[in-house]
């Protein structure tokens, strides 16, 4: 029962985090807007004021798209964190989103001509996805031979280097009109999301989050060991694979629609488990995911603020909040080996 | 027909068969133990029994019912296992772990029902860990975890649960602990139990059948009784520097090579300590006159580079006492062990006047020296007794 009270306290504290993190996202800026306005121009719609405007055009599809995002690429690392036994696996640090931008870089320069910057979002995530298929596949290849969390993590990172190495080349050889998009979208930033890329974020990323959160239980079962789940009754080709397929899904669409994000992938699911100090799946998933859409927004509006009008890119801010989470829990898990 | 039973099977890694005709089986409630070497392929045959490898021949059937047709979740609830992989399961809390054992009988969300819960405690309850519930798997010992990892094999209700080297890591209070828990659990609760083990002595007492695994077949298979004696052992295990005795279950290093030095009185387990200094120095010695039986001349078979011994239960031979009183003569030292000295073992005394006559030195670890004996050094300890027995004759000769 104590369990309970304390699940139900976490989520407690998670919505109203994100209550204040929304308002203060959609208060902040050149505009301030009353909370009378927001609930006025939420009920009536945009009444073309500039105010409306800024909250429809600009602020509300953006934030909402930065909780879905930080959602889902929280989730993907929970989930590549249970697949290694890593603490410290995340689709940045295995070198997934790094493939998926190779991908996405590949695309958007080669059809730069005929789209003249109009990229539809589904087919921009199907570039990010099968560039994160693509990694993994490499990652797992590699991993088998090799039965070491440190190793597999070089790998990653290697892989990583790789992908980059080649978005690089092409951006050498690409002409300097067709590298603007590119070059916005590559550093990384919510800030191009518009409601239509909302859209296609959460037709992918909500329902994808759903599944996982209905492998719950095989999830628990798999934290005692891939042998001990399987005399367990999980069917773990199949788990397995479903697991590579959800975390790649998640990983991509965020790649496609926010640019390679680093460390929340590793820092969040951390960070949940810490609030709610259980493993158990049924718990961790949604509560990493809000977690995740709370740590994001966080970011997001240091990233807009920190230096306005400048705006960092958003792996700036979350690579100094998320660093620190990594080497603390290098050190933690010395501690305890 | 056997309750659990494996019909030629035969087991190995990537099609190649490592052993091949396995031919075991083990009666509802009843326990089951390979042993063997390491790399002999006891966690092999395990494993393809559970199915975590695929098996390349045979049948495995439970009750008659072949395993291999029988999806993932009908065969978690016949067979659960304790394997030796390193759990970790972050921070869920054994209580979690265990109710994890319900995986094949609860919903999709895996939600425990009343029953299931009652389970859990009760299978928590069975292996004493009840009030390890809201503890954190991580933050066990060795033997806490190994009981939580059992309540969670018995807690899947399984019909035949297997065991991969459970008592590994384990101190021997912990191991005590498991098997008699085990034990309980075959008996009372009809669980058939398979499982292997690297303790031969704790085999041989819990067991109802022991399988003897080396080289590509099954070596022996039975009632531990009539399948290990200590020939069959050495072969097993390969041992020359050493010996096992099955009647003790213990284990004695190999003896000092060499001429005696020391000549041993010994008697009612006095002189097993004795014999085990003199090893551990390198002394090389001889002991007499044993009763066989004694646990005295179990442990100098091994350890003595001579020994004389009496028919059971009767006084020794003139022959045996003759050779015994050479033996005597031509010694270091005698150390008398301090047994007990009565009518049927009255010629230890004999000896004991022997060496003082031939003027041998003899040590003695009693408080005062047996009546008769006038020159003899009387010692509390075997490790003083042992010192100035050292002294006498130095393990190496100095030149």
């Amino acid at each position: 029962m104590k369990k309970h009270v304390r699940y139900a306290g976490g989520f407690v504290v998670l919505a109203v985090l994100m209550a204040v993190m929304l308002y203060w996202n959609v208060n902040t800026g050149s505009v301030h807007l009353s909370l009378k306005r927001i609930a006025q121009l939420l009920r009536f719609g945009n009444d073309g004021s500039l105010e409306g405007n800024i909250l429809w055009k600009i602020r509300l599809s953006r934030m909402l798209g930065t909780v879905v995002l930080g959602g889902g690429l929280s989730i993907a690392g929970f989930l590549l964190q249970t697949f290694f036994k890593n603490p410290i696996a995340g689709p940045f640090v295995l070198g997934i989103s790094s493939g998926s931008r190779l991908f996405v870089g590949f695309f958007m320069l080669a059809t730069a001509p005929i789209a003249m910057g109009n990229f539809s979002p589904y087919a921009i995530f199907i570039a990010a996805f099968a560039g994160a298929l693509l990694s993994m596949a490499l990652v797992l290849a590699v991993s088998s031979r090799v039965q070491n969390l440190a190793m597999l993590l070089v790998i990653g990172m290697m892989i990583g280097y790789i992908c980059d190495a080649g978005t690089n080349f092409m951006i050498t050889f690409a002409e300097s009109n067709q590298l603007r998009n590119f070059t916005i979208w590559s550093m990384g930033s919510f800030s191009g999301i518009t409601w239509p890329t909302l859209a296609a974020t959460a037709v992918i990323t909500l329902p994808t989050v759903a599944v996982v959160f209905f492998l719950s239980k095989p999830l628990e079962a798999y934290l005692l060991g891939e042998n001990y789940a399987k005399s367990m009754g999980v069917n773990i080709r199949n788990f397995r694979l479903a697991l590579i397929i959800l975390s790649s899904v998640l990983a991509a669409c965020v790649v496609a629609f926010a640019g390679p994000i680093s460390f929340v992938g590793i820092a969040v699911p951390h960070i949940t488990r810490l609030l709610f100090k259980t493993s158990r799946p049924m718990v961790l998933i949604p509560a990493t995911f809000l977690t995740g859409g709370v740590f994001c927004l966080l970011c997001d509006l240091i990233a807009r603020t920190a230096f306005a009008p400048v705006e960092l890119s958003i792996s700036t801010v979350t690579s100094v909040l998320g660093a620190p989470v990594v080497i603390w829990l290098m050190i933690k898990r010395r501690k305890g080996a | 027909m056997m309750y659990f039973e494996t019909k030629d099977l035969s087991v190995g890694y990537n099609g190649r068969p490592l052993i091949e005709h396995i031919d075991i089986g083990i009666h509802k409630g009843g326990i089951l133990c390979l042993i063997g070497p390491n790399g002999s392929g006891k966690s092999t045959i395990l494993r393809s029994i559970t199915r975590h490898l695929a098996k390349l021949g045979g049948v495995v059937t439970i009750d008659g019912k072949d395993l291999s047709g029988m999806n993932n979740r009908e065969m978690a609830k016949q067979v659960s296992v304790v394997l030796t992989d390193r759990v970790d399961p972050e921070l869920l809390t054994c209580w979690e772990v265990v109710s994890a054992g319900r995986y094949p009988y609860t919903n999709h969300f895996g939600r425990l029902s009343e029953e299931d819960e009652a389970v859990v405690a009760q299978s928590m309850e069975q292996v004493n860990a009840l009030e390890l519930r809201d503890r954190r798997f991580s933050q066990l010992s060795d033997g806490q975890k190994q009981r939580i990892l059992l309540a969670r094999a018995l807690c899947q209700q399984p019909e035949v649960m297997v065991l991969d080297e459970p008592t590994s890591y384990l101190d021997i209070r912990h191991k005590i602990e498991l098997l008699s828990i085990l034990r309980e659990l075959a008996v009372k609760r009809q669980l058939s139990v398979v499982l292997s083990l690297h303790e031969v002595d704790l085999a041989v007492k819990l067991a109802d059948v022991v399988v003897l695994v080396k080289g590509s077949a099954i070596f022996r298979c039975g009632a531990p009784e009539d399948v290990l004696d200590e020939e069959t052992l050495r072969t097993l295990y390969d041992i020359h520097d050493g010996t096992f005795d099955l009647l003790l279950g213990s284990v004695e290093l190999c003896g000092a090579a060499g001429e005696s030095r020391v000549f041993v009185v010994p008697g009612a387990g006095r002189g097993a300590p004795c014999f085990r200094s003199l090893q551990k120095r390198g002394i090389p010695f001889s002991a007499g006159i044993l009763q066989p039986g004694d646990v005295d001349s179990a442990v100098a078979r091994t350890l003595a580079a001579r020994t004389f011994e009496s028919e059971p239960f009767s006084p020794p031979s003139g022959q045996v006492i003759k050779s015994a009183l050479a033996a005597v003569r031509t010694a270091r030292c005698v150390v008398d062990a301090g047994s007990p000295l009565g009518p049927y073992n009255r010629e230890n005394l004999t000896l004991l006047q022997e060496a003082d006559k031939a003027g041998v030195p003899a040590l003695c670890l009693r408080a005062k020296p047996p009546e008769g004996l006038g020159a003899v050094r009387c010692f509390d300890t075997v490790r003083e007794l042992m010192d100035a027995a050292a002294e006498l004759c130095p393990a190496r000769e100095k030149k």
